[in-house]
C-alpha cells in the first residue's frame, strides 16, 4: 500500500489525516481519451457556487459547439457553453446531484456535424491587464475543477490590502480511485505552466509551487521538465497522505500557515487553484475558448472499461456508464472520489464542471459497510487522531446524537468541519459521523432562521 | 431502455471503511491477555483456573441475563464483556472463595457497566468496580494471598476457593505476603528478576510482568491501545520513586522493584487504557498517566495500604471528562 517512494521521508505533510486504500493503480496509467456524444447533453444553469448563469439562447436553435449558451449573472457566476454542436430542445428544471432542481439547457447534438470549435477573441498573456484576465476567465466558465467548483475569476479579486506571495497549483488528487489531474499534469504540463503565467499576472504572485503527492512520480517529472526559466515555479512532492489536498490542509502542509476561522487563503498571502483548473485557463484564453468538456476519471469495481475520458459536459451519469460497459448489478454510484463524493441517486444528472469523476461500485463493496453493524463510541479516539482540522468528531458525534446541534456549532467549532470523512473511515463503530455533521449544520441553519 | 437501474443506493460518503470494528478491537485485547490467563494457571493451579472462569462467567451472564431483562439487544459479540471478565478475574487472589468472585463480577458488570449505559457509557472500568467491591466487602480475604507454584497446585482445590456462600472462608496454605506487602509491613525487598519473571505470589494475573509488556506490544503494535497513558504512568512512578529513593534510600524502595511489583503493570497495561473511561485526547492521555502515576506512588508509600493501582485508577476514571476538557486540541484557523 505505501511504498518508500510515496512515505518520502522528509516530504512535508500535515498532521492527523488517513491513508485509505488507494486504487489509482486501474487508471493512473490509462491516457485520456475523447468521450462520445450523448444523444443528449443537460447544462444545468448552476454547476458552480454563486448565482446561475441566465441562457442567452431559447428553444429550437441551433448552436455551435463552444457557443455561449449562457452568460454570467454577477460578479459570483460564470459563463456556460454549448458542449456540442446541436439543437437547443428544451430549457426546464433537472435533477442535479444535490438533489435540487436546476433550469437546464438541453442540447441534442446533431450526429451529422464536425463538431469543430471555433476559436474567439483570445485573451493574449503579453498585453492582457489583471482585470481582463479575470473577465476572460470568467467568460470562458472556469471554475474549480477540483471539485467544489468555486469560480476562479473570484478567488483571484481581492481587496487592495492583502497581496500574494505564493500561488499554489494544487495536483494533490488525494482522493482513492481518481486520476484524472494525474494525467493533466503528465500529458498536459505545457498547458498548466500557461495557466500558471495568466495567474501569476492576474495576481501579481510572488512564487509559485506545483504541490503534487509522492504518488505520482511521472507527473513530478513531467511538470519538473516542463518548468519555465524566467518565472519562480517550484514542484514540491509531498507525502501521500489524505486529505492533503484540501485547500486549508495543502496551505498547511506546504507553508505552516493557518488559513483563519471563517476567513480565506488570501487571508494568508495565497491563491490556490486546482492544476487542471490552471491547465483549462493555458489552453482556453490563447484562443478565446470556454469549457465545454472536462476531465475525469470513470472507475470503481462496477466499471469495466475504466478510463480517463474528455467527457463533454452535460454527459448523463448513465450514458457515462454504459458507455463504459458498467455491471448492471451496480447498487452504488458516486461523483467523485469515496470520502466526499455525493452519491447519484438517479443515473439520469449530468456530468457537470465539478465532477473529477464518476465511481461505481456493486454489491460486493458496498455490502460490508452497509450491513455491518454500529457500536456505541468506545472513545479509542481514532477519530481525533484522523480530524485534519483538530475537531473532536466522537463528542461531536454524541452531541448530534443527543440532538445538540446548535451546541455543536457554538462550542465545538462544527463549521470548521469541510466533511473529508476521515473520522468515520476509521471509526470502529461505524457511526456514521459525516451523516451526522451534515444533518447538524442542516438543522442549526434551520433553528437560527426560525429564530 | 437501459440496463442499469433506475435508482441508486443513497448514502452519505466515505463510501469505504477501514478494517477494524469494535469487535476486532476487543477480540484482540483478549488474546493479548491469554499469555497472563495461562500463566496465572500456570502459576497458581487450579484455584486460579476456577477463578477466572467463575470471574468471566459471572460478568457475561450477567450482561446477558440484564440485556434480556432491559429488552435490550445483546452486546456479547462485542467481547467487551469478555475482557471484562478477564481482567476482574486476573485482580484476584488465587485463594478467593468462588462465590465472592461470583458477586464481584455481578456487581462490576451490573453497576459498573450497565447501569451507566453499557458499553461506551462507563465512567469507570467495570471490572475494577467489581474488584474495589470486594475491597471493601471483604478486606480480609482481599489481601489473604495463596503462595505461587505450590507442589499440587494441579491436583488440590483450596478449601477457600470452595468455601460455602457466608461462610468465613478457611485456607489451608499458610498464606504468603505479596512483595509489596512484604516491603511495605516488613520491610523486605524482592528481586527484580522473580517480579519480571512471576515468580511471586500475588493477584491471579498480576505477577508476570514479562507477559503482561508482551501483550501491550501486541496491541500497540495493532493500534489498538494507547501507549501514552502506559508510558506516562510508568514514567512517573520511576520519577517520583527514584526521587524518594535518591533522598531516602533506606525508606523508599528502587524504581524498577516499584514498576515491576504489585498490580501495576497490569493496571497500566490493560486497566487504565480501557479507551472509554480514559481520556480521548492525546494531552489528556499524559495528564491521566501522570496523575494515575502520582496516586499510586502516594498511596504506596505514605496511604494505609499496599497497594494503590486499583483506587488510583478509579480516581483518574472519574476525572478523565474533565481532564477532556482542559486539554481539547486547537481548532485549525482558530486563536489559541
Amino acid at each position: 500500500m505505501t511504498g518508500i517512494m510515496d512515505t518520502a521521508l522528509g516530504a512535508p505533510s500535515f498532521r492527523h489525516g488517513v491513508h485509505p486504500r488507494e486504487h489509482k493503480e486501474d487508471t493512473r496509467g490509462l491516457a485520456i481519451r475523447q468521450f462520445p456524444f450523448a444523444p443528449m447533453l443537460i447544462m444545468p444553469l448552476r454547476q458552480h457556487l454563486g448565482a446561475p448563469a441566465v441562457p442567452v439562447v431559447r428553444v429550437g436553435q441551433e448552436v455551435a459547439r463552444g457557443e455561449t449558451i449562457a452568460r454570467p449573472d454577477g460578479f459570483m457566476s460564470v459563463a456556460m457553453h454549448a458542449p456540442a454542436s446541436g439543437v437547443v430542445r428544451r430549457i426546464e428544471l433537472a435533477p442535479t446531484i444535490s438533489g435540487d432542481m436546476v433550469e437546464s439547457v438541453f442540447i441534442e447534438p446533431l450526429p451529422a456535424d464536425t463538431q469543430e470549435v471555433d476559436d474567439g477573441e483570445p485573451c493574449r498573456l503579453d498585453n492582457a491587464t489583471p482585470e481582463q484576465i479575470m473577465t476572460a476567465i470568467q467568460n470562458a466558465g472556469i471554475v474549480g475543477l477540483g471539485g467544489a467548483a468555486f469560480p476562479t475569476h473570484a478567488k483571484l479579486r481581492f481587496p487592495d490590502d492583502k497581496h500574494v506571495d505564493t500561488l499554489i497549483i494544487n495536483g494533490v488528487e488525494c482522493e482513492p480511485y481518481l486520476t484524472t489531474d494525474h494525467r493533466v499534469m503528465l500529458e498536459q504540463s505545457a498547458d498548466v505552466i500557461a495557466g500558471i503565467r495568466y495567474l501569476v499576472k492576474a495576481t501579481s504572485a510572488v512564487r509559485t509551487i506545483i504541490a503534487v503527492e509522492a504518488n505520482k512520480p511521472d507527473a513530478v517529472t513531467a511538470l519538473s521538465a516542463a518548468l519555465p526559466d524566467d518565472l519562480p515555479v517550484d514542484v514540491t512532492v509531498l507525502k501521500v497522505k489524505y486529505p492533503q489536498g484540501a485547500e486549508k490542509i495543502l496551505i498547511k502542509a506546504l507553508l505552516k500557515r493557518e488559513v483563519p476561522q471563517g476567513g480565506l487563503p488570501i487571508d494568508v498571502g495565497v491563491i490556490c487553484t486546482n492544476v487542471a483548473t490552471t491547465a483549462e485557463i493555458g489552453r482556453l484564453l490563447p484562443r478565446g475558448r470556454g469549457i465545454q468538456e472536462r476531465v475525469i476519471t470513470i472507475a470503481g469495481p462496477g466499471v469495466e472499461k475504466k478510463g480517463n475520458y474528455l467527457i463533454p459536459i452535460g454527459t448523463p451519469v448513465r450514458f457515462a456508464l454504459e458507455a463504459c460497459g458498467a455491471d448492471p448489478d451496480i447498487t452504488r454510484v458516486f461523483m467523485g472520489g469515496p470520502m466526499m463524493g455525493p452519491a447519484v441517486s438517479n443515473l439520469d444528472i449530468p456530468v457537470t464542471k465539478g465532477t473529477s469523476g464518476i465511481l461505481a461500485f456493486t454489491v460486493h463493496e458496498t455490502a460490508a459497510i452497509v450491513e455491518r453493524k454500529v457500536y456505541a463510541c468506545i472513545h479509542c479516539a481514532r477519530c481525533v487522531e484522523s480530524c485534519p482540522v483538530f475537531l473532536n468528531p466522537s463528542h461531536l458525534g454524541l452531541l448530534a446524537k443527543n440532538e445538540q446541534y446548535e451546541q455543536m456549532a457554538d462550542d465545538h467549532s462544527l463549521y470548521d468541519c469541510f466533511e473529508c470523512g476521515a473520522c468515520n473511515y476509521v471509526c470502529p463503530s461505524h457511526i456514521p459521523l459525516v451523516q451526522y455533521f451534515r444533518l447538524a449544520k442542516k438543522m442549526v441553519r434551520k433553528l437560527r432562521a426560525t429564530h | 431502455m437501459s440496463r442499469l437501474g433506475k435508482t441508486m443506493e443513497i448514502a452519505s460518503s466515505p463510501h469505504v471503511a477501514s478494517g477494524a470494528s469494535v469487535d476486532d478491537i476487543m477480540r484482540n485485547v483478549v488474546y493479548a491477555l491469554l499469555p497472563v490467563v495461562v500463566f496465572a494457571v500456570f502459576a497458581f493451579g487450579l484455584s486460579a483456573l476456577l477463578v477466572l472462569t467463575t470471574a468471566v462467567l459471572a460478568c457475561v451472564g450477567t450482561e446477558y441475563v440484564l440485556n434480556r431483562v432491559a429488552g435490550a439487544p445483546d452486546t456479547l459479540g462485542d467481547w467487551s464483556v469478555v475482557i471484562t471478565g478477564l481482567l476482574y478475574g486476573l485482580t484476584l487472589p488465587p485463594g478467593l472463595a468462588l462465590w465472592m468472585v461470583a458477586v464481584g463480577g455481578i456487581f462490576g458488570v451490573g453497576v459498573g457497566k450497565f447501569l451507566f449505559g453499557g458499553l461506551g457509557s462507563n465512567a469507570f472500568n467495570p471490572a475494577l468496580v467489581g474488584r474495589a467491591f470486594l475491597q471493601a466487602a471483604f478486606p480480609s480475604a482481599m489481601t489473604t494471598w495463596s503462595p505461587a507454584f505450590l507442589a499440587d497446585r494441579f491436583a488440590h482445590i483450596s478449601s477457600s476457593t470452595l468455601a460455602f456462600p457466608f461462610a468465613r472462608p478457611e485456607y489451608d496454605a499458610i498464606s504468603a505476603a505479596t512483595p509489596l506487602s512484604a516491603m511495605k509491613f516488613r520491610d523486605t525487598g524482592t528481586d527484580p528478576m522473580e517480579l519480571m519473571l512471576g515468580l511471586t505470589s500475588g493477584s491471579v494475573g498480576e505477577t508476570c510482568a514479562v507477559l503482561i509488556l508482551v501483550g501491550g506490544i501486541y496491541l500497540v503494535a495493532r493500534n489498538m491501545m494507547n501507549w501514552r497513558i502506559t508510558v506516562s504512568i510508568l514514567a512517573t512512578v520511576a520519577t517520583m520513586t527514584l526521587i524518594a529513593n535518591t533522598l531516602a534510600p533506606g525508606e523508599y524502595p528502587q524504581p524498577m522493584f516499584m514498576l515491576l511489583s504489585g498490580g501495576l503493570m497490569l493496571g497500566a497495561v490493560f486497566m487504565a487504557t480501557d479507551p472509554v473511561a480514559s481520556p480521548i485526547t492525546d494531552t489528556g492521555c499524559w495528564v491521566y498517566g501522570l496523575l494515575i502515576g502520582g496516586l499510586i506512588v502516594v498511596i504506596r508509600f505514605w496511604g494505609g495500604m499496599a497497594e494503590g493501582v486499583m483506587y488510583a485508577i478509579l480516581l483518574a476514571n472519574a476525572v478523565s471528562p474533565h481532564i477532556d476538557n482542559l486539554v481539547q486540541p486547537r481548532v485549525y484557523g482558530s486563536r489559541a
